[in-house]
């Protein structure tokens, strides 16, 4: 019912409309189309200059509204996106003024110019000068960001610090697999036909290169210590997905046989930062920005940025693949056969021994 | 007096019917003078119904993922009845049904609309009568590009009937997803549809894009030499050159992208292993970047197909409705060569995140913000042509405003995104979507709502109703600036684009209020349009009749024609040009048509 009559209000408001629009046309031919126009011109003039001040007006109200809500009110998290930052400022300085003094000539001269009995058109076809001015001045901005933008560009590019942790991280349907080297630093070789997810390879590590042996394969959330620069070497295993780390103002894609890397220094950690924003649930997101299948939006992944100390104690507790898809190698077992889930006869057989 | 009476009176059958005598106009028959007709009038008609169907799909398509977006949490009863159970189980839009729509929305509105539509149609009525030509180069070409078009219209319009869905990979279809069926429901059957009706599509634009160069090169009128052109017609000239290059590289993709989907090549397809299926793929050595090198080789030049059109339509009527010539007619000429140039060495910003090479990317950087340049000049000088000029607000020089204000405000976020160090940071996000809607959606509509306007009473002999059209313009001016304005804000949090919800994301889901503010005002524009519908197609048979040929006493040659001018454009002779198309207000003569021999006395420029 409801929705029946919201279609009828709507169909009503276009008839009103039509017919109003009907009438004017009746009067403005009986009233002599000249002078018709001439009225309607001026309501249309007057509305450009109201356009202009309610615009501007709504320009200033959305940011009002809205600025809190976006990244910029909070530090940027890495040293790099502090470049992005400061980029942006300049960039919205020169966009922004040129944004206002264009738009007010544009709804001011229609108004100002608007057609009028009295008034002689200026005949004016071209002027070199103004022509040169208008093209020199915006090249000239556009240098000035260009230069800013390459020197942030080749920065963020460059080679990772030597020092840097190396983390892999993979994009799948739909989720992120994170890939920790262990204590060699060194990641292992892998090839995408041995993937295996029953027996647990979802990476596809080929096992006869021992760098793999201590490597460590998380779903959990991309660890990363404050301070230090991180390098991540990105792939996907099926389509493409985007690494996008809105808060650390940096994004790259993850692409199926071509690796791409990404380094930045992390400054804040989880908790600093859920401080600095002050909401208690906040957390590094990170989200799967280009469009990878119907579960896109919920390819969600957790940067956990941490200090040293609790990063190696997080380290600790994690088992390399090789060892939880070899159950039989893993040391763990070795020195305590008798784990919860062996069978009491296993337990009896070994109390047996001498 | 009869409403048809006050409409009517005066003495417009006179000079209507005097274009009987013309001998192309012979007697027709319904299926060649409608359907099958080689007239390149009823061509731009029709490529502009076609074009306002489309519009009117994927306007609705947009309406309805935005419900989802703007109100998650609600359901809308409707959408099952209309879209079934499989699609909108409960009156909740799938995630499926949502991403199929989004990239139909994408595909329709950037290829069907805004390329078909617009230069399609404004090409096709503009090029013949403002050069002074009797049609195209090749009629019968240009029949069949408005077939081909259509046919590429019918297939993707059946891909969405098919069971598995449309394709819903994005418009720019990046394999891998496209390429594996196994990828996703859409990347089946949906995909080869879409990719037919896409090669359609190319050949369309194709035999269209060489006619219009061809009739632009040979068939100008006595005089019409290629410094007197409207800019129109260089802005169409343009248009077709960018489209004549650049389709082929893209139906290269696809032809790639074709043997990849079902002939086992590895060209785009190298280390996958598809959950779904639980297989490794045999193919290895393929690169899904070089797909995205040829389609953006299109993708980009695209984007000024779109554009240039409306710049030329714009410039056009900007100077006939402020009584006063286009401020540097070369410069715009100029501009539009350099954009038009430049627009085939941009094309990898849209990969600066791919992880290309970074000196490659920082040429790329220089060249993209290099087009800041040529556009800042059209800028100024439609700035400068509204200066001291006498304007008269018609709802095409309103939508010509209109288009300027968005052209600016979308240009100047494309300076954001074109240097790749921000780009890392904005791209992919609302940020883009604001950006390309305001100066290539937006933007081309105004240009394309503006030549409708214009043009109408040489389309059809008959006026558009002008308050439907002011009302059309306001509401369409402020709700476009209402619903992509503040998408700036959510990009700039980091809010990626194409998410189906956004509620299980700590950093995004602030914006659920703006998104259904967003909605609703897409909602409201969306059903204003109706009121430019009915207005178009009221004013066919009711429309207020011209008595004048020159209703807008404009200078070009299209309104030297009979008021219903035949096959064959001029009952004679065609008329000889002597000037430029822009003496307005020179010698205090408020016009001098392009056809008035230079005076003995007249001022030099």
């Amino acid at each position: 019912m409801s929705t029946f009559l919201t279609i009828a209000v709507i169909v009503l408001f276009f008839v009103v409309i039509f017919q109003i629009a009907k009438a004017s046309e009746y009067v403005a031919i009986l009233k002599g189309e000249d002078n018709s126009r001439r009225q309607n011109n001026k309501i249309n003039g007057f509305m450009m200059v109201v356009f202009l001040l309610l615009g501007l007006i709504g320009v200033w109200y959305c940011n009002d509204l809205y600025y809190d809500k976006t990244l910029l009110p909070h530090p940027a998290a890495s040293d790099h996106g502090e470049k992005v930052d400061s980029m942006l400022w300049i960039t919205l300085w020169i966009t922004g003024i040129t944004f206002i003094i264009t738009q007010v000539l544009l709804f001011w001269f229609s108004f100002r110019y608007q057609e009028s009995k009295t008034r002689k058109v200026y005949f004016l076809a071209h002027n070199n000068k103004l022509e040169l001015l208008w093209t020199v001045v915006p090249a000239i901005a556009l240098t000035v960001l260009v230069v800013i933008g390459l020197k942030n560009w080749f920065k963020f590019t460059s080679e990772a610090p030597a020092n840097s942790q190396v983390v892999e991280v993979t994009g799948k349907q739909f989720n992120w697999i994170y890939r920790y080297p262990g204590k060699d630093g060194v990641l292992g070789k892998r090839y995408y036909k041995e993937i295996n997810d029953e027996k647990g390879n979802t990476l596809g590590q080929l096992w006869d290169d021992k760098n793999n042996f201590d490597d460590v394969v998380s779903t959990e959330a991309l660890y990363i210590v404050k301070g230090r620069p991180v390098k991540l070497i990105i792939g996907s295993r099926d389509v493409i997905h985007d690494v996008g780390l809105s808060h650390f103002r940096l994004k790259i894609d993850a692409v199926p046989g071509i690796p791409t890397t990404m380094w930045f220094t992390p400054k804040y950690t989880t908790k600093e930062m859920q401080e600095i924003t002050g909401n208690p649930n906040f957390q590094y997101e990170l989200s799967c920005d280009q469009m990878c299948g119907n579960s896109h939006y919920s390819m969600r992944g957790i940067v956990k940025v941490v200090t040293q100390p609790e990063y190696d104690e997080w380290m600790v507790k994690q088992k390399p693949t090789y060892l939880s898809t070899h159950p039989e190698l893993d040391p763990a077992n070795q020195n305590k056969p008798a784990s919860a889930d062996t069978t009491k006869g296993a337990t009896a057989k070994l109390e047996a021994r001498p | 007096m009869s409403n048809e009476a006050v409409l009517h009176t005066g003495t417009g059958e006179v000079i209507h019917d005097t274009h009987h005598d013309g001998h192309h106009d012979h007697h027709q028959s319904f299926i060649s003078k409608y359907v099958f007709s080689q007239d390149h009038k009823m061509i731009a008609k029709q490529f502009l119904i076609t074009g306002m169907v489309w519009a009117v799909l994927g306007g609705l398509m947009s309406v309805l993922f935005r419900l989802q977006l703007g109100y998650p949490d609600q359901s809308f009863p409707i959408l099952e009845t209309v879209l079934g159970k499989h699609w909108a189980p409960g009156g909740h839009i799938s995630p499926e049904a949502y991403y199929a729509l989004v990239t139909t929305h994408g595909t329709v509105l950037v290829f069907f609309v805004l390329t078909a539509g617009l230069s399609g149609t404004f090409a096709n009525f503009l090029i013949p009568l403002q050069v002074g030509a009797r049609d195209m180069a090749s009629p019968f070409l240009n029949m069949l590009s408005y077939w081909f078009f259509f046919a590429a219209s019918v297939v993707m319009l059946s891909s969405i009937f098919v069971q598995t869905g449309p394709f819903s990979g994005g418009w720019t279809a990046y394999p891998p997803l496209s390429a594996l069926r196994d990828a996703s429901p859409g990347s089946k059957t949906g995909m080869d549809l879409w990719l037919i009706a896409m090669a359609l599509f190319v050949v369309s634009s194709l035999l269209g894009g060489l006619n219009y160069i061809s009739t632009i090169l040979n068939m100008r009128t006595k005089g019409m030499s290629m410094t007197r052109l409207p800019l129109t017609i260089w802005a169409l000239f343009f248009t077709a050159i960018l489209g004549v290059l650049s389709f082929p590289v893209l139906l290269s993709g696809f032809i790639l992208l074709i043997f990849d989907r079902n002939f086992g090549t590895s060209f785009y397809l190298s280390d996958i292993f598809l959950t779904s299926t639980n297989k490794a793929l045999p193919n290895e050595g393929g690169s899904a970047i070089l797909y995205q090198h040829l389609f953006w080789f299109l993708g980009h030049p695209e984007v000024y197909i779109i554009i240039l059109p409306s710049m030329g339509l714009v410039s056009e009527i900007m100077s006939t409705n402020a009584r006063k010539p286009i401020f540097g007619y070369i410069a715009m000429v100029g501009s539009l060569f350099a954009i038009a140039v430049l627009a085939f060495l941009v094309w990898a910003h849209h990969m600066f995140v791919t992880g290309l090479n970074p000196f490659l990317g920082s040429v790329f950087v220089l060249l993209t913000l290099l087009i800041a340049v040529p556009s800042a000049i059209k800028v100024f000088n439609w700035l400068t042509t509204l200066w001291r000029g006498n304007i008269r607000f018609t709802p095409g020089m309103l939508f010509s405003i209109g288009f300027v204000s968005m052209f600016i405000s979308g240009g100047l976020t494309g300076i954001w995104l074109g240097n790749s160090a921000l780009d890392v940071h904005l791209h992919d996000t609302y940020f883009i979507i604001a950006h390309f809607h305001i100066v290539m959606g937006v933007a081309s509509m105004f240009g394309m709502f503006a030549g409708i306007y214009h043009w109408y009473p040489k389309m059809y002999g008959r006026y558009m109703n002008n308050t439907l059209g002011y009302v059309h313009f306001w509401i369409t001016i402020a709700g476009a600036y209402l619903i992509f304005w503040p998408m700036h804000y959510e990009g700039l949090a980091g809010m990626p684009r194409r998410y189906y919800d956004y509620s299980i994301w700590e950093s995004f889901k602030q914006f659920i209020d703006l998104n259904r503010f967003i909605s609703t005002v897409a909602l409201i524009v969306f059903a204003a349009q109706f009121l430019f519908l009915f207005n178009f197609f009221y004013s066919i048979w009711k429309g207020r009749k011209l008595r004048t040929p020159n209703p807008w006493d404009s200078n070009t040659l299209e309104w030297t024609t009979p008021i219903h001018a035949g096959h064959g454009n001029w009952p004679g002779e065609i008329p000889e040009v002597h000037r430029w198309a822009y003496d307005y207000g020179k010698d205090g003569k408020d016009f001098i048509p392009q056809n008035v021999p230079v005076g003995a006395d007249e001022s030099q420029h």
